[in-house]
Order: C-alpha cells, then sequence, then structure tokens
C-alpha cells in the first residue's frame, strides 16, 4: 500500500479509538460534577457516593482518552505534513488555544479531584470537578473549530502557495461549529446517560445497592433523554445546514445519484457505485426534501450533477465521496439514535414519580446491551463526517492526496500503523474490561477501600 | 521586539516549563522499580507526583501546539522528519500515562510490577529520545531545500546525540531524586538521598563530556561569542551546586540548582540555536528560522494576546496544586490515596 492510503487508516484508526473515549469523558465529567453538586448542596452523603462510583468509571475511561489524545496532537506533523505546511497559519492557533486554555485546566483539576477528597474544603474540591468538565468541553470546542475549518474554510485567504488567518472571530463564529459542537456535546451526555443506566441495570437486576442504583438510573433516564433528543434535534439542523454547504456529503450520505424534486428519503438501498446506481431501493416518496427544507417540494441535487459542478470549479478528478460508507453510516447513526431516544423516554417514564423501573425487568435486561447504541453512533457519525468531505482534506482547498508527508516511507507508516492499532486495541480491551469491572464492582467493597483515603 | 522573536522566547520558555516538570517526573519513574521495595513504598512514589503528572505532560502538548502556531515549518520538518523515533515515544507516553491510572485497579503483584515497568519504561524512553532529539538540533540535520529531511531513524542515532539522550536521562533521574527525597519519608528518602548524589555524578560527568563535544562539534556555544557561554556557565555552577548540597544533606537546595541546571541547559541550546530553529546540514540557507518557517503576523499576534492572557493563568493555578499537595507522602497504606 502506498504511504497515503496507510496514513489516512492510520488517522481512521486512531481517531476513532479516541473518540470511543472523549464523548463518555465530556458527559461523564458533567454528570459526576452534577452529583457532587447534590452532595455539597445537600450534605447527603448517597450523593458523594454517587460521584465517586460513576468518578472511578469515568476516570478509566478519561486515562485512555488522554493518551490517546497525545497522538492526535502530534499526527499531523508526523504523517500530515504538507498540510501542516499548507493549514499551519490557520489550524495550529485551535490546536494550541485548546491546551492552553482547557487541556491545562482539566488535567490539573483531574489530579485535585482525584487526589484532594481529604486536602480541599468541600467546595473546592466541587470546584475541581466542574473544572475538570469544563476544560474536557472547552477542549472538545476548539477541536471542533480546527476540524470546522476543514468542513467549511471561513476567514481565510490563500497567500504564498498557504492558507492564512484573516479574521480570528470569524474561525471560531464558524456555522459550522455552531451545529457541531453542540450535537458533540449532546452525543457525549447521551452516551454518559446510557452507560450509567447500563451498569445500574445490572445493580438493580440483582438487588444490590438499590439506594444508590435507583437514583442513579433516575438521574441518568432523564441526562440520557435530555442528550439524545437533543442530539438529534441538532443533527438534523446539522443535515440541513450540510444540504447547503457541502450537498455531495448529502448526496452521499442518501446514495442520490440523480437530482431528484422532490426527493425521496431511502430506508435501504442496494448501492452499485461503480455503475453510479442503487440496483434496488425502499424510498419515502418527499420525505428527503422536507429533511432538507421542511417542505415536500425542493429540490435535492444527486451526486452525477454535484461530480459535474465539482468538476466546472475544480478541474478534472473524482469527487464523489465512498457512497456505501456514507450511506450506512448515517443510517446507522440515526437508527441508533432513534432507539435511543425511545429507550430513553422509556426509562423516564417508568422510573419517575411513584413507579420503580425494578418493576420493568425487561426494560432494565435491554439497557445493558443498549449502552453500545451511543458508541455505535458516534462512531458512524464521525466516519460520515470525515469520508463524505473525500477527496479534500480541506473542504476545496487542500485534496488528501496533496497533504501527506513526502518524506515518510511506506514502511513506516505500515509499522507505526501495526503498533498504534495493536496497542490502542490491548488498551481498549483492558479499559473497557476495568471500566466493566468497576461499573459492576459493589459499593460496600469500595466504600471500605475508599474509606482508607 | 518583533513577533517571530517573541515567539521564540515563548516556546523556549513551555521548553523549559517541560524540561523543568517533565524532568523531575520522568526521573520518578525512572527511580520507581528501584526505589521502591515494598507495594506501598512504589504507590508512595507514584504518589508523590500522583496529582501533577498529568498538568506536567500538558506542558510538552502545549509547547508542541505552539510550535505548530507559531512555526508550523519546524512542526511538519521535526515530526514527519523523526517519524520513528516520535512514534516510539508516543507508544511510550501511552503506556506511561495509563499505567499511572491502572496499576492499582489490579491487586496482584505481578500485574503491578508489571505496570511499574511500564512507567519505568514510559518515563526513561521520553527522556532519552528528547535528548537525542534536542542533540541533532544541536548539530543540524539533512534538511532539503524544500524543509524536509529524508533521512529516516539511523543518522539520528549519532554518539553525539546519543551521548545528549544519556544526559537527559542522568539530570532528570537526578532531578527526580532530589525531588523525591523533597517528598517521601523513611527507607525511601533515604534511598533517593542516596541516589541523589550518585545520579549527580554521572550527570556531571556525562554533561561535562557533552558540553566540551558541543563546543567543538557544534556552533551552540560559539556562535555569538562570550555571550553563548553565559547559559552554559550559569548551568555548570547550578550543577555544582547539587552536588554540594545534596553532600551537605540540604534537599531542597539541591532540588533549586538541578532545576536551574534544567532552566539554563534549556537556555543555552535555544539561544545557541536562535534564530535558526532546524539547521540544515546541507546548505545553511535551507535551514528553518524564525522567519521562514512562522506563521503571519496576524495570527502570532492573535497568539500572543492568547498567551499573555493565559500563560500567567495556567501558572497561578499549577502553583496552587503543588501548593495543596506540599506534604510528603507516607509509605503507609492507611493513608495513601490509591
Amino acid at each position: 500500500m502506498d504511504p497515503i492510503t496507510l496514513s489516512r487508516w492510520q488517522f481512521a484508526i486512531t481517531t476513532i479509538f479516541h473518540f470511543f473515549f472523549v464523548p463518555l469523558t465530556l458527559g461523564m465529567s458533567i454528570f459526576v460534577a452534577l452529583l457532587e453538586t447534590k452532595y455539597v448542596r445537600s450534605g447527603d452523603e448517597k450523593y458523594k457516593i454517587m460521584a465517586k462510583f460513576w468518578g472511578t468509571v469515568f476516570l478509566i475511561n478519561f486515562a485512555i482518552g488522554v493518551v490517546t489524545g497525545i497522538v492526535q496532537e502530534f499526527q499531523f506533523g508526523l504523517n500530515w505534513s504538507e498540510y501542516s505546511r499548507f493549514m499551519g497559519d490557520i489550524f495550529g492557533a485551535p490546536l494550541a488555544i485548546e491546551a492552553l486554555l482547557a487541556f491545562y485546566m482539566e488535567s490539573t483539576f483531574i489530579g485535585m479531584w482525584v487526589f484532594g477528597w481529604n486536602k480541599v474544603s468541600k467546595k473546592t474540591h466541587l470546584a475541581a470537578a466542574w473544572l475538570v468538565a469544563i476544560g474536557s468541553n472547552i477542549s472538545a470546542l476548539w477541536i471542533l473549530i480546527a476540524n470546522s475549518f476543514m468542513q467549511h474554510p471561513v476567514g481565510y485567504a490563500i497567500e504564498g502557495g498557504r492558507a492564512t488567518m484573516q479574521d480570528f472571530f470569524a474561525l471560531i463564529g464558524n456555522p459550522n461549529v455552531l451545529y457541531q459542537f453542540p450535537h458533540v456535546l449532546t452525543a457525549g451526555i447521551s452516551m454518559a446517560g446510557f452507560v450509567v443506566m447500563g451498569f445500574s441495570a445490572w445493580h438493580l437486576l440483582r438487588k444490590h445497592d438499590v439506594t444508590i442504583f435507583r437514583p442513579s438510573f433516575r438521574w441518568a433516564a432523564v441526562y440520557a433523554l435530555v442528550g439524545s433528543v437533543l442530539v438529534g434535534a441538532i443533527g438534523h439542523f446539522q443535515g440541513q445546514f450540510l444540504v447547503k454547504e457541502q450537498p455531495m456529503k448529502m448526496a452521499a450520505a442518501e446514495a442520490l445519484w440523480e437530482t431528484e424534486q422532490p426527493a425521496g428519503f431511502s430506508l435501504v438501498s442496494w448501492i452499485n457505485e461503480g455503475a453510479q446506481e442503487n440496483a434496488f431501493e425502499l424510498k419515502i416518496p418527499g420525505a428527503l426534501s422536507f429533511l432538507s427544507y421542511n417542505n415536500f417540494t425542493g429540490e435535492v441535487k444527486g451526486l452525477k450533477d454535484l461530480q459535474a459542478e465539482a468538476v466546472a470549479s475544480y478541474g478534472e478528478g473524482n469527487y464523489i465521496p465512498p457512497v456505501t460508507i456514507n450511506f450506512w453510516s448515517f443510517r446507522i447513526m440515526v437508527g441508533a439514535g432513534s432507539l435511543m431516544v425511545l429507550l430513553a423516554f422509556l426509562a423516564v417514564l417508568w422510573s419517575n414519580g411513584k413507579r420503580e423501573i425494578d418493576s420493568k425487568p425487561w426494560l432494565l435486561k435491554a439497557l445493558m446491551p443498549a449502552a453500545v447504541l451511543p458508541y455505535l453512533a458516534v462512531t458512524t457519525g464521525w466516519i460520515m463526517a470525515e469520508t463524505g468531505r473525500w477527496p479534500w482534506i480541506v473542504f476545496g482547498l487542500q485534496k488528501v492526496e496533496d497533504a501527506v508527508s513526502p518524506n515518510v516511507p511506506a514502511w513506516n507508516v505500515a509499522f507505526s500503523l501495526a503498533v498504534f492499532f495493536v496497542l490502542y486495541a490491548v488498551l481498549t480491551v483492558i479499559a473497557f474490561k476495568l471500566g466493566i469491572k468497576y461499573g459492576k464492582a459493589d459499593i460496600k467493597i469500595k466504600e471500605s477501600a475508599a474509606a482508607a483515603d | 521586539m518583533d513577533l517571530n522573536t517573541l515567539w521564540f522566547i515563548l516556546v523556549t520558555v513551555l521548553f523549559i516549563g517541560f524540561f523543568f516538570l517533565e524532568g523531575f517526573d520522568y526521573g520518578v519513574g525512572i527511580l520507581l522499580p528501584f526505589l521502591g521495595k515494598k507495594d506501598e513504598e512504589r504507590r508512595a512514589i507514584i504518589n508523590t507526583i500522583g496529582p501533577v503528572w498529568d498538568g506536567n505532560e500538558v506542558w510538552m502538548i502545549t509547547a508542541g501546539g505552539a510550535m505548530f502556531a507559531s512555526f508550523p515549518h519546524v512542526y511538519a520538518t521535526l515530526f514527519s522528519g523523526f517519524y520513528l523515533a516520535l512514534v516510539l515515544m508516543l507508544v511510550a507516553l501511552i503506556l506511561r500515562g495509563v499505567a499511572f491510572e491502572y496499576r492499582q485497579k489490579y491487586a496482584d503483584a505481578a500485574s503491578r510490577n508489571r505496570w511499574d515497568w511500564a512507567i519505568f519504561i514510559g518515563s526513561l524512553l521520553p527522556a532519552l529520545l528528547w535528548g537525542v532529539a534536542v542533540g541533532n538540533l544541536m548539530r543540524g540535520v539533512a534538511i532539503d531545500e524544500n524543509m524536509n529531511y529524508w533521512g529516516g531513524l539511523l543518522p539520528l542515532l549519532n554518539p553525539f546525540s546519543i551521548l545528549g539522550g544519556l544526559v537527559f536521562v542522568s539530570l532528570f533521574t537526578m532531578h527526580g531524586a532530589n525531588y523525591l527525597a523533597l517528598k517521601t519519608e523513611g527507607e525511601i528518602e533515604k534511598r533517593a538521598k542516596d541516589m541523589a548524589f550518585k545520579s549527580w555524578i554521572a550527570a556531571t560527568v556525562l554533561t561535562v563530556a557533552f558540553v566540551v563535544w558541543t563546543f567543538f562539534a557544534t556552533d551552540i556555544l560559539t556562535k555569538s561569542g562570550v555571550n553563548g557561554l553565559i547559559p552554559a556557565a550559569l548551568a555548570a555552577v547550578a550543577l555544582l551546586t547539587v552536588g554540594y548540597f545534596s553532600k551537605a544533606g540540604k534537599y531542597g537546595s539541591a532540588f533549586i540548582g538541578g532545576s536551574l541546571t534544567v532552566v539554563f541547559a534549556t537556555i543555552m541550546v535555544f539561544a545557541g540555536l536562535f534564530p535558526r530553529i532546524l539547521i540544515s546540514t546541507i546548505d545553511p540557507s535551507y535551514s528553518l528560522d524564525i522567519w521562514n518557517a512562522a506563521s503571519t503576523p496576524y495570527t502570532l499576534t492573535v497568539m500572543t494576546v492568547v498567551a499573555l492572557v493565559f500563560v500567567p493563568i495556567v501558572l497561578a493555578y499549577q502553583i496552587w496544586t503543588y501548593r495543596v499537595f506540599r506534604s510528603r507522602v507516607k509509605a503507609d497504606p492507611k493513608t495513601l490515596v490509591y
């Protein structure tokens, strides 16, 4: 394989692994801070136990998120040096600002959170919890500001063969990030909700420590519902934005070869990318027009017309992203998300007021495997966002093939790819095993150990 | 002062912060399997840096990020050119970070021992590789007219740069031993004090050899006349005080001496490079310097505002954390935080 293909695989794999851990950090850090807030305000020890218990699961996850993040920071220089030269004037700034504003904050106060229970006052400790949560989420914001430029360049000029920053406030006010950040934030919230519900369900089915896991479940159900409803709603508007700004990506996500007016939404398609047609499809008439424009008559451009337009603007070349991957990624994401809304709704309905969720064992049983759903949704979501930009690394400005490091031989990339893959796979297995072990741990055992600190 | 010079100084400051802070916590990691005999002793050693190592590591990440923002060509040339070495270092740092967090999740001695060795390797390798990298920066590498280095890993492993790597390892070990002498009690403290003096001898011998070699093999010390020798002289004096104070049993002063050694040595390297950042051995005109490698004045201005506001805030809260966790860590299972 050539260095470009290998570098793309490496970026895809390291980023997907990294993003197994990031959304849970985003959502769980806020969840733990909320529990600790309740503890400090009410003085009820129960909430401290909850904060510590879910905090342990959070920390197991956080560690891998941090270390895989270091690779992210450096691999633009490693494998994409031409990209770094072309984009450094714009792209380096949000990365550096992320480190200065956010990464220092979360990394410093996480130490305070773990080691500070008996060193600082309750309120200071609570502040540390919130600073970790805020730091993590600001960190995501700056990374998404950087990514948004790649999706939708703004506030730049091309000078001396590179993109230069002309307007910093345009960069941070990029309309793309106004959708992308809330989408990622609420995805994290729903993931944390589902993970906490999944573990709580396991304990409740066994009648373990119900005084801890019933309220944990109640909180998580509401958290998951808020997160999954919002992530879907924001995703809808984000999709409408993409129809305007990156029509090629959306057309690929719909496997829409020909322009249609009104356009139908395919539930399933048998896609033949070679022949540029779908051998079979099941369509809801007018639904895609409605999703795109809120009316049943709008025209949605197809891939072939968009390809012709792209050739006219950028010259010869293939501008159609991998359609099958985009089509199915989009459907898995939306499908998983919809299922999450439904499950979270039922969970809230049956765990609030006078009802106890224990009386619905089938739902508890369903919620354990359902913790996989948010992982599926975030992974396919990013696969669509990134592969849908093909062949561009920076939309309309630089192609992937022009971005790779010229001086790194294929065998070096093959070596690092193999090393990272094995290392990440092993660490992910370890992390999930530990996460599950501690998520299923008995509170009493944990507390007697924790009483020592 | 122009923005390019200012950013050269700011990047230098970030590297000083990185080498000073990660210096002792790499040192602690290197010493862990040797100074900690029992499980609670190892836990105590880890806990001396437990609350702070993550924040320390961000200095390296910020130095990398700031280099990307201010001198993107340096970021691109250095990381693509030193590809395999950097991959190795990332692997080491990943192991180290995970090991700190996961070690205590395993109850059996064998697993914990494995994680301890991961911490050791994860601390030793980055220290060594940063030293090797700095050695290569000082002597220059074969950078072509398009700012690319094509030589791969082997030419980077030259004797001069390997000696640089050993200097880093020995200095950081000494720095870590002095830190542990201040932060532990009882048996560990005794062993740390003993190690502080021994590692000082090793660090001094290696550093003297490296500085002499630097004088003859590079222009780092000679380029700007007597001025170039000032930071080197200050680093030498600081290093000598470490030996004096650790012999005299004053480990606080020895730690300060070690810190100043790291600070002045870093200044020596960067001042010797200035205004170049990456020296080309093919043709001096191919070198990357603070002008041809830099971002535009607009970006540098934005970054200056951000840095001047946030670096002091970061310093304030990091100093505060060190104050909160300033007491010594006892190797007592009853009081240790796991």
